[in-house]
């Protein structure tokens, strides 16, 4: 099984495992749609309105924000994360080890490539929809400067990708569906608190800013945010380098991984 | 003509076990073929290969001159597979599951909504049509299985206990589609533990036990052989694998 072969096995048909998977969120629309637009709401009540009464201004990249607006492109990158890794992480798992949706397919002309090629782009569709819904709120409530916030919406796409890979990733090396909780208590929660999604990490010890640099979910926060201030720089590219190549990396390495589950 | 189907030296290893051990079969054009043998022998292994669901572990099955191991999606859009373990999709309506199935295959939708329809009708599946896969009996699933496995207009069908768990209602009815689709001329491969089905169904047939051929013929010839010509195809059958249980 060499890179050509996993590469060459990825057709156009990956997009009908994708149309699948998007049915099925589209039959079950009120259970996939209202969280992503209201779980931001939450978060602005609790952390921004309640939390940010009693915080003073934030300073980043030299100037002063108050906690809301800093808040807020934190949690647009935090909804792209958490939507397309659990697409990936339990619904594939599901799909794979309960629903056997995978063996269903794999008799017909998508190859195994195709099928969890399909898995990835349905779950950056979740993310890329997250972030979009959050955005919009985050407009709403005029957190957000234009035009450079329009650069979130790509990002969140190649983003979701990244994060889709590394669920599909976790749901082929899971046993049983009780293991998909040490990813989320390993690496998913210490993402979620420590990239700079809550607090600057320029006041962190250094070993912890290192570590907050090798988590994915920091580049996308850096990106994310400097949109959404309007301060986008030349520097971003790194970050931005950063995705990219840990999307394509973590997308061969859990296909490669999760076609050896599928077929045995 | 050319066999459609070729199966040579086929292998199976499961790490130790050998699921299959060598088999060689070839299935002609427009004969119902059968693959008989107790649990465990092989049955399912054999179709999962052919199907391109599980690699080989060694030989060779061609189907139309394709390679199992070279062209696997040339092949795929050759069959129509009705799996021995449900797997309709659980998300989705009878309908849907026609209709999202025929997307695999490139169907257009408007062709694949008339297909559809016309398979529910056909497996009297209409009074179900928007429900949920969780409220069909076994027999319904089954027949939903076979309906779906038609709707790419398959050269070759491939049943892998297709009757198991039926009722003898619905058992007939499958009996009398797959005799139907023999006579349109589709290529089938039948495998089952009813040995009344496939004296009834096969032209042919290979008795396997443990992943090995233990007999191969027609009905007919079997019963000549070894009970000259009285009693059943049940009788050879356990005459050949013995009467000891299988698979525990
Ligand atoms: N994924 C697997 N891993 C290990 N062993 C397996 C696997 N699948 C099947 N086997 C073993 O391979 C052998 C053949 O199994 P197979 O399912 O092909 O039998 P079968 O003829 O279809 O039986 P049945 O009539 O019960 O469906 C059995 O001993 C089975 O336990
Ligand atoms: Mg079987």
């Amino acid at each position: 099984m060499n890179e050509a072969r996993i590469l060459r096995n990825i057709s156009y048909r990956a997009w009908h495992m994708w149309r699948r998977n998007i049915d099925v969120s589209l039959v079950t629309w009120k259970t996939n749609v209202v969280p992503p637009l209201l779980e931001p709401v939450l978060y602005i009540l609790a952390f921004g309105v309640g939390l940010g009464a009693y915080v003073q201004k934030i300073s980043f990249d030299g100037r002063a924000y108050d906690y809301l607006t800093f808040l807020a492109p934190g949690m647009i990158a935090v909804g792209v994360m958490f939507h397309s890794i659990f697409e990936t992480m339990y619904g594939a798992f599901i799909r794979l080890r309960y629903q056997k949706t995978f063996d269903a397919v794999i008799t017909t002309p998508l190859s195994a490539e195709d099928i969890l090629a399909g898995e990835i782009l349905s779950g950056a569709t979740k993310g890329l929809f997250a972030g979009t819904a959050i955005l919009l709120i985050v407009t709403l409530f005029g957190l957000a400067s234009y035009p450079s916030s329009l650069v979130i919406l790509p990002l969140a796409a190649l983003a979701g990708l990244m994060f889709a890979s590394f669920g599909l990733l976790f749901a082929a090396t899971a046993p049983y569906i009780d293991n998909l909780n040490l990813p989320i208590f390993l690496f998913i929660n210490p993402m979620f608190l420590f990239s700079g999604t809550f607090f600057p990490l320029d006041g962190m010890p250094a070993w912890i800013r290192l570590a907050a640099n090798i988590l994915p979910l920091t580049h996308l926060v850096n990106i994310t945010r400097a949109a959404a201030f309007g301060r986008l720089h030349a520097a971003l590219l790194w970050d931005l380098l950063y995705i990219v190549v840990l999307t394509a990396t973590m997308a061969y390495i859990a296909i490669r991984k999760m076609k050896t589950r599928l077929i045995k | 003509m050319p066999p459609v189907i070729t199966a040579s030296q086929l292998r199976k290893n499961y790490g130790e076990l050998c699921a299959v051990a060598g088999i060689d079969f070839e299935i002609n054009r427009g004969e119902c073929f059968g693959l008989l043998g107790p649990n465990g022998a092989g049955k399912t292994t054999t179709v999962k290969m052919l199907t391109c669901a599980l690699p080989l572990s060694g030989g060779d099955i061609t189907v139309e001159g394709l390679s199992v191991a070279k062209d696997p999606r040339g092949i795929k859009y050759l069959l129509g597979v009705c799996p021995q373990e449900m797997n309709l999709d659980p998300d989705f309506s009878v309908l849907k599951n026609l209709i999202v199935y025929s997307r695999y295959f490139d169907i257009p939708y408007a062709e694949a909504k008339g297909r559809a329809e016309e398979l529910i009708n056909r497996f009297h599946l209409h009074d179900k049509l928007d429900r949920p896969i969780e409220d069909l009996s076994g027999g319904l699933k089954k027949r939903l299985l076979m309906a779906r496995a038609l709707i790419n207009k398959p050269r070759v069908l491939i049943l892998d206990e297709p009757t198991t768990g039926l009722d003898p209602q619905s058992r007939r009815q499958i009996w009398e589609e797959v005799r139907e689709m023999k006579k349109h001329g589709l290529t089938t491969l039948l495998t089952t533990h009813y040995i009344e089905e496939a004296e009834l169904l096969c032209d042919r047939l290979v008795i396997i036990d443990a992943g090995k051929i233990v007999e191969q013929g027609t009905p007919r010839q079997l019963i000549e052989k070894h009970l000259e010509g009285k009693g059943s195809l049940e009788d050879v059958f356990l005459k050949l694998t013995g009467k000891h249980l299988r698979d525990e």
